[in-house]
């Protein structure tokens, strides 16, 4: 018997985890559909000053792959690299960053 | 003749004429408590498993089981009535003192809002139904509860089982209130098999997927807005604590801590959640746990048979995570990688981690981390959820 309210309790408890994620899933993804409603006019303001882009991207140095490596490290890592060269950083190119165990 | 009364008065007073006395009862299995604790600071020290708590938990249990120590009475807290508090605070040792936080609720409600601080629900919220596969691994509890009620009362069966819930805190904020005698080996199951998930997870994961699903590189995740993160633990919040008003201290802590974090105008806060508050919580929660490890309460068969259970709990916890990664890999033409279901065991970012680790063997151009942090932190969500669930059913 209370094997069998235990097995009761054991479904309903699954249930309720998975009705709980359930609802939070759906308002997340009405939350994001609203944001990009409300987002949607910013492309059209964007566009009308094309000549910004390039001059951002020109500052890049590339693609970086990071393998275990944070952000944060990342971007450390690569800025004392070009200290010590001594070279602007938008000059140089990281391929990749790897954390060696 | 008066410096050898003082002699024999010291002899009186130490641990070691204490152990000698009861040697053929208690005193060999204070040796044994002793001996453990060692080895549990050996595993932390030297194999970095779980060193932040397990360090910690380890010296407490050494703390308790020094005899005349005094530094911790379990007979304050093994009582039927109500812990009178104040006569802990007037008599109580150093680490009843401590353990007060552990009784009330209190530290693992404030490690929730240092993992709150600590964690992006980013990936999550690009990616909500990874979610189902954070819900899927809950799995693990219901199957342990299942199992264990046959050995154990319901309420301690209940602790027993969140321990597949992967969430040290968790563990220790439901089985303090449900279970409190059995706390220690509760808690020391739950860190272990969570400082365990790199060798317990491979294989199971292994087995339950192909070379070719473990392969799947997954779409990159799309960018979060800034009011989408402030939004987001607010809305979670106000649904969970109205579902369950139970589990709100923990996820309401766990929001808190995640609002400090994306708001943007409580830097200062994030960071002490973060870092010193995080930190200080952590030794006082290890320490007065281990401290709860006495060779009365802890060498007992029960403990072996929670160690057996937990560790079920574990496996069926990553097996339901995956089996809900396979489903969803299926309906989506194989667009998802299964393996991130594993990750939805909570245990942020470790869990996390195993995944992309395995993925990347299968396939070494495969990035799973960020993928799997959707699941993990869902995990995370899903077993404070399920703590409510049994704390409202089995809290009488």
């Amino acid at each position: 018997m209370v094997i069998m309210s235990t097995l009761i309790n054991a479904i309903v408890c699954m249930a309720v985890v998975f009705a709980v994620l359930i609802v939070l899933m759906l308002f997340i993804s009405v939350m994001s559909k609203l944001m990009k409603k409300e987002e949607a006019p910013a492309p059209a303001a964007a566009s009308a000053a094309p000549a910004q882009a390039p001059m951002a991207a020109r500052g890049s140095c590339g693609e970086v792959k990071l393998f275990d490596v944070p952000d944060k490290t990342a971007a450390q890592l690569m800025a004392i690299t070009a200290d010590k060269l001594g070279k602007p950083l938008n000059t140089l190119r990281f391929v990749s960053i790897k954390e060696v165990k | 003749m008066k410096i050898l009364d003082v002699l024999q008065k010291l002899w009186e007073t130490s641990g070691i004429a204490q152990i000698a006395a009861q040697f053929s009862s208690d005193g060999v299995l204070q040796l044994i408590m002793i001996a453990l604790a060692c080895v549990l600071l050996y595993l932390g020290i030297v194999k970095k498993f779980e060193p932040l708590l397990l360090v910690g938990i380890a010296f407490g249990m050494l703390l308790t089981n020094l005899p005349l120590s005094g530094v911790f009475t379990p007979e304050y807290w093994n009582t039927a009535g109500d812990i009178d508090y104040a006569e802990v605070l007037r008599h109580g040792g150093l680490l009843d003192i401590l353990y007060i936080g552990v009784k009330t609720g209190l530290y693992p409600s404030l490690i929730f809002l240092g993992v709150g601080a600590m964690t992006d629900f980013g990936p999550m919220i690009a990616n909500p139904k990874s979610m189902l596969m954070g819900a899927g691994a809950q799995f693990g509890i219901s199957f342990a509860l299942v199992m264990a009620i046959p050995f154990f009362a319901p309420e301690v069966a209940a602790s027993i089982a969140i321990i597949g819930g992967a969430d040290g805190p968790t563990a220790i904020w439901l089985t303090k209130t449900l279970a409190p005698h059995m706390l220690a080996p509760i808690a020391i199951a739950a860190y272990s098999y969570m400082a365990l998930i790199p060798l317990i997870q491979p294989p199971i994961m292994k087995l339950m997927t192909t070379k070719k699903e473990r392969g799947i590189k997954m779409e990159q995740l799309r960018p979060v807005s800034k009011t989408e993160k402030i939004v987001f633990p607010i809305m979670v919040t106000i649904v969970t604590c109205l579902v369950l008003p139970s589990v709100a201290p923990l996820l309401g802590c766990l929001m808190l801590g995640n609002l400090l974090k994306e708001c943007g105008v409580t830097d200062r806060l994030s960071d002490t959640a973060q870092n010193n508050l995080m930190n200080i919580v952590t030794i006082f929660l290890s320490v007065s746990v281990g401290a709860t490890a006495r060779y009365d309460t802890f060498l007992k068969t029960d403990t072996l048979l929670i160690i057996v259970l937990g560790l079920t709990a574990f496996c069926f916890a990553t097996f339901g995570g995956l089996l809900v990664g396979k489903i969803m890999c299926k309906l989506s033409g194989g667009k998802i990688n299964p393996l991130i279901g594993s990750a939805g065991v909570s245990a942020v970012p470790m869990a996390a981690r195993v995944s992309q680790s395995v993925g990347q063997k299968a396939n070494p151009s495969n990035f799973l981390l960020m993928h799997a942090m959707g699941p993990n932190v869902a995990g995370v969500i899903g077993s404070a959820v399920a703590a409510g669930f049994l704390l409202a059913v089995f809290g009488g």
